[in-house]
């Protein structure tokens, strides 16, 4: 592929030195950024666990989840999955060019760990993370109602980040003791990246609870519009009750407290009470989903669908 | 240069400002005479910080609207990596937008200001983001082609005289290679793909190619503002030879990619040592920038209904802010 930039380049020379773009570096897969095999999707730097370095496990046999462990690594890759795609959308049309910047990062941490969990939980049943996100129908999801509620305005989209975050971070502390190494190693990366969502939706809850009546006003709706979604994450199955008894799981159950503390103070220093709402039924680990997951997976899959067996 | 600034000094200044005036006017002279900086507070032509405001907050617009195309593919994407790339890149254009805008802000504008003309169609970006991304192949095309082409302009500018558009592009640079390594990546893909992709492949090249070649500007002897560009060191190369450099860039990548530029007249002037391309079609061009373009409407639409609906979000964090210091200063 070097034979891509080399032939006019001899005719300038003086040009390829001009400054600091580099652009030879465009196609020739090496060069300026010292590492040659790096590829634009790196976006953790350091030696941090990636979904092809999974993927890598997965094919020599070094990871290979049980059935159980897979259903588990689905719920939580799918949980990412739904909420990247969802965020994705906010990109380009947030309220400040630094929220395009911020949206846009939590989106591709949340896409990160999908590919993970997911490149994970195919190694049980020879599938890569693209056949799993690709190409299952709604009710193989196994995704919390919660992900995949509507942005709403920019206070709904907060509320919505306020509890994932919250949910995740209390989530990924735990997993990262995990009996399972590769659920340990994924959550261990993840939760250092969910510890600044937690601060991102914490620091928006305060300046819209506390900025103008408009914005409070907005802020407490969208609370009361994701509040029933909260009860279904903490929901305990025969699932996570035999993977908690190994030790691999963390029961969902046992996150509550934690969750229900740390909200409590958010919510009491931006002067807001936790909604009195009643709680939706959920089954969304069990494939039943609302309305809107449809129109999630119409829009993600339709391309991947329309040319199966291609190579992207 | 230095009796056409004369010139431009206002009469009603006292003797001491006039003697300010003339010192401020021969250190910038013999800064571009060095090929040295200018920085925020040194003393510049007002004609110089006027071309640089438009150039830098046009370059900034361009980079905000330029993520409309692409983000139009995000929620598309064919593979999960491929989404997360697309997202990086979206996301690197509004950190470019960020370095711009500030280093604008540098010249006595703010970025509101800036916005503000954005959206009431008094500025310019960069036309060929008025064109449709159609298909995912457009994603590859964007970034091979637009983004090489970006490059192509950019990397020069790294030297611009003036420090902070200068230091900004050193910055943006670096990550447009990325960008445009990953639209090679997927037209790549694509063309070694089946029969259909390499098709959508070959007509998204199609229809970017002119656009691309158009996005270094009018050619050079209709461009009225490059010359004095370059004599104070902002622009290095003048539009045609930026462009025949891009295409003799090209016109080998294309062939690792086994596809075709649309281009029959493409060749390799000995004598001039210049590469050459077939007519392009400047009327179009007229008309995209004109506001004729398929999208000129819909890009304004959609960064104003962004910027209205943020409003209300943005009114909250100033209050806040205020509420927060208040405390602070009661405290």
């Amino acid at each position: 592929m070097t034979t891509a930039n080399s032939g006019n380049m001899e005719h300038d020379t003086d040009f390829a030195h001009e400054g600091h773009g580099d652009i030879s570096v465009g196609v020739s897969g090496a060069g300026a950024s010292g590492d040659g095999s790096a590829s634009a999707t790196r976006i953790t730097p350091g030696n941090a666990l990636r979904p092809e370095d999974i993927a890598l496990e997965v094919r020599r046999g070094t990871a290979k989840p049980s059935e159980d462990v897979a259903e588990y690594a689905l719920r939580l890759g799918d949980d990412a999955l739904i909420l990247a795609q969802r965020l994705g959308h906010w990109i380009s049309r947030a309220p400040e060019l630094e929220e395009d910047v911020a949206l846009g990062n939590i989106a591709l941490d949340q896409l990160g760990h999908a590919r993970s969990f997911l490149t994970y939980a195919g190694g049980a049943w020879d599938k890569s993370e693209d056949d799993l996100a690709y190409f299952r129908r709604e009710h193989e999801f196994r995704s919390a109602h919660l992900f995949e509620q509507p942005n709403g305005d920019f206070a709904v989209t907060i509320a919505r980040q306020l509890v994932v975050s919250y949910y995740q971070y209390a989530l990924y502390s735990r997993l990262m003791q995990s009996a399972d190494p590769t659920l340990a190693a994924i959550a261990a990366k993840a939760v250092k990246e969910v510890d600044y969502h937690r601060d991102h939706s914490a620091q928006w809850v305060l300046r819209l609870a506390g900025g103008t009546e408009e914005s409070r006003r907005r802020m407490i709706q969208g609370l009361r519009l994701v509040w029933p979604y909260v009860e279904e994450i903490f929901e305990d199955d025969e699932l996570t009750t035999r993977l908690a008894e190994r030790g691999v799981a963390a029961l969902p159950s046992s996150l509550r407290q934690e969750f229900d503390n740390r909200i409590a103070e958010t919510l009491a220093e931006a002067g807001l009470d936790v909604p009195d709402v009643p709680q939706s039924l959920g089954g969304g680990r069990a494939g039943r989903h609302s309305e809107h997951l449809g129109y999630i997976l119409a829009e993600m899959q339709v391309l991947a669908r329309e040319y199966p067996g291609a190579s992207w | 240069m230095a009796s056409q600034n004369l010139q431009s000094v206002p009469a009603e200044l006292s003797p001491e400002e006039v003697e300010r005036e003339k010192a401020g006017q021969a250190y910038f002279e013999r800064i571009i005479a060095e090929d040295s900086r200018i920085e925020p507070r040194d003393w510049m032509p007002e004609a110089y910080r006027k071309t640089l405001l438009r150039q830098i907050s046009q370059h900034a617009h361009s980079e905000i609207i330029g993520m409309q195309p692409e983000a139009n593919w995000i929620t598309r994407a064919p593979s999960l990596k491929r989404k997360a790339i697309l997202m990086a890149k979206v996301q690197d254009e509004a950190g470019h937008g960020l370095y711009l805008y500030s280093a604008a802000e540098t010249l006595g504008q703010s970025r509101d200001k800036m916005m503000e003309d954005l959206i009431a169609g008094k500025a310019r970006y960069s036309s060929i983001f008025n064109y449709p991304a159609v298909s995912w192949a457009d994603m590859g095309a964007i970034g091979w082609l637009v983004d090489g082409a970006a490059i192509c302009n950019q990397v020069p500018l790294c030297r611009a005289s003036y420090g902070p558009y200068g230091r900004a592009m050193v910055r943006i640079c670096k990550e447009e290679s990325f960008h445009q390594r990953q639209g090679f990546e997927i037209l790549l893909e694509l063309s070694n793909g089946t029969p259909a992709q390499k098709q959508m492949a070959q007509e998204a090249v199609n229809r970017w190619y002119a656009p691309s070649l158009m996005m270094f500007g009018p050619p050079d002897d209709d461009s009225p503002n490059s010359r004095q560009s370059m004599a104070w060191n902002i622009k290095r190369f003048s539009n045609d030879e930026l462009r025949s450099r891009f295409v003799g860039m090209i016109v080998e990548q294309v062939k690792v990619l086994g596809l075709e530029l649309p281009d029959k007249d493409i060749r390799y002037n000995e004598e001039t040592r210049k590469w050459e391309y077939g007519p392009l079609d400047w009327e179009e061009f007229k008309n995209v920038l004109a506001g004729r373009g398929p999208c000129n409407s819909q890009r304004l639409e959609r960064r104003r209904q962004a910027h209205d609906d943020g409003a209300w979000v943005r009114e909250a964090a100033a209050e806040y802010a205020r509420k927060q210091a208040e405390k602070e200063y009661a405290a």
